[in-house]
């Protein structure tokens, strides 16, 4: 879950990490009050959770009431990535002399984290890492021993800083790693930390993420950020689709029946589980169908919530046939599913035998569920056929129906 | 042989009482696995399929040879239920538990690491050695299991508990059969990756071949393909990538915790190329797979 800059800001002002004096703006009017306010130069920022502002005109720069109106103006009007801006962050301007990077994140391959330090910031680090290399340092932390002030010394006086900056940057990478900690979070970067030319060092930047499944455990601390218990803080807003999709899942705790995207296609997906759902999405797209959803179904869901899913996707406009596939299953019974899902095509007011383009899930029960498929007339078949080509079939015959 | 387990290795459940885990004690024992008993806290004295149950993982260690814990508990109680194994002794956690928060995960793995334990999961669906024995709901009921698993020549490694068994399904169709199979789960941090096992089923004189099965997200593939350039492995290794939509969606999860596209080398198009440059070919389709491997076995 991703923080806004503002918000990120907030979590590093309550640590003590120096900041540019700033203010939020939710109109073009108070932005033009927060340049009065703050006087002088400010940058305006447009506060979205997507990377590429500067690039994308989200960043501009105003050294009068006006220009901060006007500036705001434009930012608000402008999505990024598709999102609409929260606000603008208002900033006071300085001028820097020297940019560097703070990042602590996972590093899955040595199952730690590890704080990332460059003396070569305000770029893209990846960029730095490739060629610069000895001008970032890597410093893995233990999860079980504290975090010690050392450890954040150690990773800026590697890429060569010394005399008082390096007792700065080491105090605010210090607090960047106790945020990261104490919050849970699966990212906390300060791209870039700002010295100016008066010597003062500061966060210009912030990017945080909080990991998903612990949520939970920081309802307070997301209460005080004002951050609602339904703001999912996807890449992108969920669809009233994939809303819905949702609430299937949540009607009760058993197995799953959800985690919906919604794509334009035609050709409505009940898929699973994890990685089935990602194999056999990209079997339909190979094959050359277009595919109106996503979604994962794995364990054992109930026929209901099933069915309340198929119901969901088969009556999706534009969606002409449903293709209900999974790999071969451990724990999930086919005649469940098979019950699920015509109970769904049904209650939408569909003929199953119609509707179903193809039924593949092999496993346990599976002579049940196939019987089951028999009687309303739907095609299925059983693990001699693969995952692809079940889905060439599906789209096949989908293709069929457009030709007439 | 086989890597990890056989049918020798004894172990035991954490969370035995819940209704995953009692279906999956009825399958484990039909299929044959020494399983000992299970534990969930004040439950001692009851059975669970005819095992016992015990408040403590000490309650066993203490009395006979552990070899390995399942843990099946719910996310809240499953890092403590991997401290408390590892604290006992206990050599090889299975952790089929889902949704663990990131840190308590590299917490455990840490204490792991300590002691020398080995963990595989979380998020994931078990090991199996067909024939021999199994850990975790891998394969389902015992005949569903048979039918999936034949013992062969192939090893295998899975982010996917649900791929494991299809992989495993193709091969056993197709006449080669399995050594082990191990979901290695699907979050950002696991136990054991894949350049973790390969040593293990270089060791193992039946595994012939490696079949591996790959996601969007982290570095997994990149380790594997440097231990591939490093170690000039005997095993030829055949890979399917799923999730290739995903390159143009970064920033969206789908799948799996760690199934998340973030930096470039996160992309499948990345995590191919750099496979491919190591010596692993790619699968297109999940059915080209035992053919690939043939070419590969037959050249070595």
């Amino acid at each position: 879950m991703r923080f806004f800059e503002f918000e990120a800001k907030q979590l590093l002002a309550r640590r003590g990490v120096p900041l540019p004096e700033s203010r939020i703006a939710r109109t073009a009017e108070e932005a033009a009050d927060a340049q009065r306010e703050l006087g002088g130069d400010v940058v305006l920022k447009s506060q979205v959770l997507s990377g590429g502002r500067m690039k994308a005109g989200g960043v501009r720069f105003a050294g009068s009431a006006d220009e901060a109106r006007g500036a705001a103006e434009a930012i608000l009007a402008l999505p990024i990535n598709g999102q609409h801006p929260q606000g603008v962050l208002v900033e006071r301007k300085g001028e820097i002399a020297q940019e560097y990077y703070a990042a602590v994140t996972w590093d899955g391959r040595a199952k730690r984290p590890v704080i990332v330090f460059s003396d070569m910031g305000g770029i893209d680090i990846e960029e730095v890492a490739e060629a610069h290399p000895d001008h970032l340092s890597r410093t893995h932390l233990s999860t079980l021993r504290p975090l010690s002030d050392y450890q954040a010394k150690l990773a800026v006086a590697r890429t060569g800083v010394t005399g008082g900056d390096l007792n700065r940057l080491a105090r605010i990478v210090l607090q960047l790693a106790r945020a990261f900690r104490e919050h849970d979070l699966t990212l906390a970067e300060i791209n870039p930390i700002g010295k100016l030319a008066d010597g003062s060092i500061l966060a210009l930047d912030a990017h945080m993420e909080m990991e998903a499944e612990a949520r939970g455990a920081h309802r307070a601390l997301l209460a005080e950020l004002g951050i609602p218990e339904h703001d999912t803080r996807q890449a992108r807003p969920p669809t009233p689709f994939e809303v819905a999709g949702a609430e299937v899942d949540a009607q009760d705790t058993r197995g799953v029946a959800g985690n919906v995207t919604e794509f334009s296609g035609s050709l409505g997906l009940v898929i699973g589980a994890g990685g089935g759902s990602l194999t056999l999405f990209d079997a339909v797209r190979s094959a050359g169908g277009d595919p109106a959803n996503y979604c994962e179904v794995g364990g054992n869901p109930s026929v209901r919530k099933t069915a309340a899913l198929t119901r969901l996707i088969v009556s999706k406009p534009g969606v002409e046939k449903i293709a209900v596939m999974m790999n071969v299953v451990s724990n999930t019974r086919v005649d469940i599913m098979a019950r699920g899902v015509i109970k769904g095509v049904i209650e939408a007011g569909f003929d199953p035998a119609d509707k179903i383009a193809i039924f593949r899930i092999p496993g346990s029960w599976e002579e049940e569920g196939f019987a089951i498929l028999r009687r309303y007339g739907v095609e299925y078949v059983d693990r001699s056929v693969s995952m692809h080509e079940a889905a060439r079939r599906a789209v096949a015959k989908l293709a069929g129906l457009d030709g007439g | 042989m086989s890597i990890l387990i056989d049918h020798e290795s004894t172990f035991i459940i954490q969370g035995i009482t819940g209704r995953e885990a009692v279906t999956m004690t009825r399958e484990l024992l039909d299929y044959g696995a020494k399983l000992l008993g299970g534990v969930t806290p004040g439950r001692r004295g009851r059975e669970v399929h005819g095992v016992p149950v015990e408040d403590t993982v000490r309650a066993f260690t203490e009395r006979t040879r552990v070899d390995g814990s399942i843990v099946v508990v719910p996310p809240a109680f499953a890092a403590d239920a991997v401290h408390e194994a590892v604290e006992a002794g206990v050599r090889l956690i299975v952790v089929v538990t889902e949704r663990i928060p990131r840190r308590q995960v590299a917490e455990f793995v840490e204490h792991a690491e300590q002691t020398g334990a080995r963990i595989i999961g979380p998020n994931c669906l078990g090991i199996i050695s067909p024939g021999k024995s199994r850990m975790g709901g891998i394969g389902g009921s015992a005949d569903a299991t048979h039918r999936a698993f034949h013992p062969g020549s192939v090893g295998v490694m899975s982010r996917s508990g649900g791929m494991t068994v299809e992989i495993a399904n193709a091969l056993s169709q197709a006449g080669l059969g399995i050594s082990t199979a191990c979901s290695i789960g699907g979050d950002a941090i696991i136990g054991s990756t894949y350049a973790e096992l390969m040593p293990l089923f270089e060791a193992d004189a039946e595994t012939q071949a490696i079949a591996i099965y790959s996601e969007p997200g982290g570095r997994a593939e990149a380790e594997l393909a440097e231990y591939m350039e490093a170690a000039s492995s005997r095993l030829p290794v055949v890979a399917f990538m799923a999730g290739r939509f995903m390159d143009a969606m970064p920033g969206m999860r789908f799948g799996h915790a760690g199934t998340i596209v973030e930096g470039r080398e996160d992309t499948t198009a990345e995590k191919i190329d750099r496979m491919q440059r190591a010596g692993i070919a790619v699968a297109e389709r999940i059915e080209h797979i035992p053919a690939l491997l043939r070419e590969r076995m037959g050249a070595r």
